[in-house]
């Protein structure tokens, strides 16, 4: 069962190594959101017209044409799989939190056997068309989702107009519907403290940015996800080549970070990076936080080549590995907090000594050149 | 100044965004800001904005023609969008169309898309685009005096005009 394998197997194609500024960029994403012209939005669809969107998604990605050109992708209703599967989904970046919410009836997601497309069904708009990439690869994933989206517009209606564009349930998301995102990895920024300025800097510009695994404001592992605000008034184009511009002038400002820490600090980076490996490698409890922390300092070990023969995309599977359904789900059982620190910890410690985890082969690596 | 939401408490949190050398504030009070979820320096979660619209759309002129306020495909109310944030259906964006025109205009600093089309249903909206861009083509060749081009142009228009004739 290929989508069982993506619930059990921490990797995705999206951690790939290889990727284009991968010791900076860990993803890129594209999102389009899509709706039915001949159906109300989906938080006031009834429960027999929810099913009929399903019905028409699931017919309309089951045509050859369609499977030839972009692969057999596997349609799943959210009340097949279990809650914990489900959170899976959200740990894997493969669908939002927000899908989870309320009743999940009447919802579905669809994957693509190598995890870079994903479409909820019936999320906030009747389709979120997602395509998740390693690396700065925004126009990849623009080409890839608007190949989808051709695809699935060849049978289904949607609600478009002229004035506005493509039609949504949130006022926000009108126009092209097009949410790119990138998802850094900025420790040198945060240590030299310069991330707050450069997260209001770029609200300005019209982006968002957000901390990943963190509490409210705070990124624990010095991940943020930065995307565009505006989707309405610019074509496709500006806004993926605007965000790419942009994540290159920071993948350039957290490089320079980098090594102004590394030569003026050396010392003290190298004593953090190397704790943090050593808790990583032989820590019998870890707390999500220090995992997070600890593994944020390893990737930035790895990209200054400090520590080497690991590969960068380790960090990202143990990341994922290390959410609590993940964990769940790996255990089979209900986890207390206490148990799931004892579990994470072996998990870690097991991968990082060359053990896997999960289902899946060896080898499922893409074979592009290594640009670090 | 008092909160552009809640109108009642004074205004002390600032969300500035600049678009294209446009500047678009919203005004609120602590109370709001941090209902909206607006906490930390710069970070703006994706779902403040929506939690603003509601806002947004009460302060909004009422629509002059009574018949909008509902749409007549979903049903849905105005009151219903200022208390989600969210429009029903698709048609709901013309039922509502001067509000949500201007509330678009806030969100984004433009109103039109200029974007992809849909290849079926976005043929029509192909023409008029195209039809929209020529024109200012042709008036910029007749500021120019460059009269051949003129020409050219006019007959383009004009070919373009007698299909969406027959289009329709």
């Amino acid at each position: 069962m290929a989508l069982k394998e993506i619930l059990t197997d921490p990797r995705s194609r999206w951690m790939e190594d290889g990727g284009p500024e991968a010791d900076v960029v860990v993803s890129s994403r594209v999102r389009l959101a899509r709706d039915l012209a001949v159906y109300p939005f989906p938080h006031r669809l009834r429960a027999e017209q929810a099913e009929e969107v399903l019905h028409a998604v699931r017919l309309a990605l089951d045509r050859p044409e369609v499977t030839k050109r972009l692969g057999k992708m596997e349609f799943m209703r959210l009340t097949e799989l279990t809650p914990v599967e489900r959170h899976v989904l959200v740990e894997k970046h493969l669908v939002s939190p927000d899908f989870l919410k309320g009743n999940p009836a009447g919802k579905a997601v669809v994957i693509r056997q190598d995890e870079t497309v994903s479409i909820m069904v019936n999320e906030e708009d009747h389709l979120r068309i997602q395509c998740l990439m390693p690396g700065l690869a925004l126009q990849e994933c623009w080409e890839l989702a608007g190949a989808v989206d051709d695809a699935l517009e060849a049978t289904l209606e949607y609600a478009f107009n002229e004035e506005f564009g493509y039609l949504s349930a949130c006022p926000t998301n009108v126009g092209t519907g097009l949410r790119a995102s990138v998802m850094m990895h900025l420790p040198g920024l945060v240590a030299t403290r310069v991330i707050d300025e450069v997260i209001s800097g770029l609200s300005k510009l019209g982006l968002t940015v957000r901390g990943l695994y963190g509490e409210g404001t705070r990124a624990a592992g010095s991940l943020f996800q930065v995307s565009n605000q505006i989707t309405l008034g610019r074509q496709e184009a500006e806004i993926i080549n605007n965000l790419t511009a942009l994540a290159r002038r920071l993948v350039s400002q957290e490089r320079e970070a980098r090594q102004r820490l590394h030569r003026e600090q050396r010392g003290a980076l190298e004593d953090r990076i190397f704790r943090s490996y050593g808790v990583l490698q032989y820590a019998r409890v870890l707390n999500s936080e220090e995992a997070m922390r600890s593994l944020s300092d390893l990737r930035l070990g790895l990209a200054l080549k400090i520590i080497k023969k690991l590969p960068l995309s380790i960090v990202s599977e143990l990341m994922v590995l290390s959410q609590p359904a993940f964990l769940i789900r790996l255990a089979g059982k209900e986890l207390n907090p206490s148990e799931r620190d004892v579990l994470r910890a072996q998990l870690i410690r097991e991968r990082l000594q060359g053990k896997r985890t999960g289902a899946g082969s060896e080898g499922r690596g893409n074979k592009k050149g290594n640009t670090d | 100044m008092l909160c552009e939401r809640c109108n009642k408490r004074p205004a002390n949190v600032h969300y500035t965004e600049i678009t294209n050398n446009k500047k678009q504030e919203i005004r609120l009070c602590e109370e709001c800001a941090r209902e909206a979820g607006i906490t930390g320096i710069g970070i703006m979660p994706q779902f403040v904005l929506q939690n603003l619209l509601g806002g947004l759309f009460e302060e909004t002129p009422a629509p002059v023609e009574p018949s909008y306020a509902q749409c007549k495909r979903c049903g849905l109310t105005e009151q219903d969008f200022a208390q989600r944030g969210l429009l029903g259906c698709g048609d709901c964006y013309a039922a509502f169309r001067p509000a949500v025109g201007q509330i678009l205009q806030r969100i984004h600093g433009k109103a039109e898309h200029t974007g992809k089309l849909p290849r079926r249903t976005g043929k029509m909206a192909g023409v008029k685009h195209e039809l929209k861009r020529l024109r200012q083509e042709l008036d910029a060749a007749v500021r120019q005096e460059a009269f051949e081009k003129a020409a050219e142009l006019r007959d383009r228009i004009r070919e373009l005009e007698k299909d969406l004739k027959g289009g329709k």
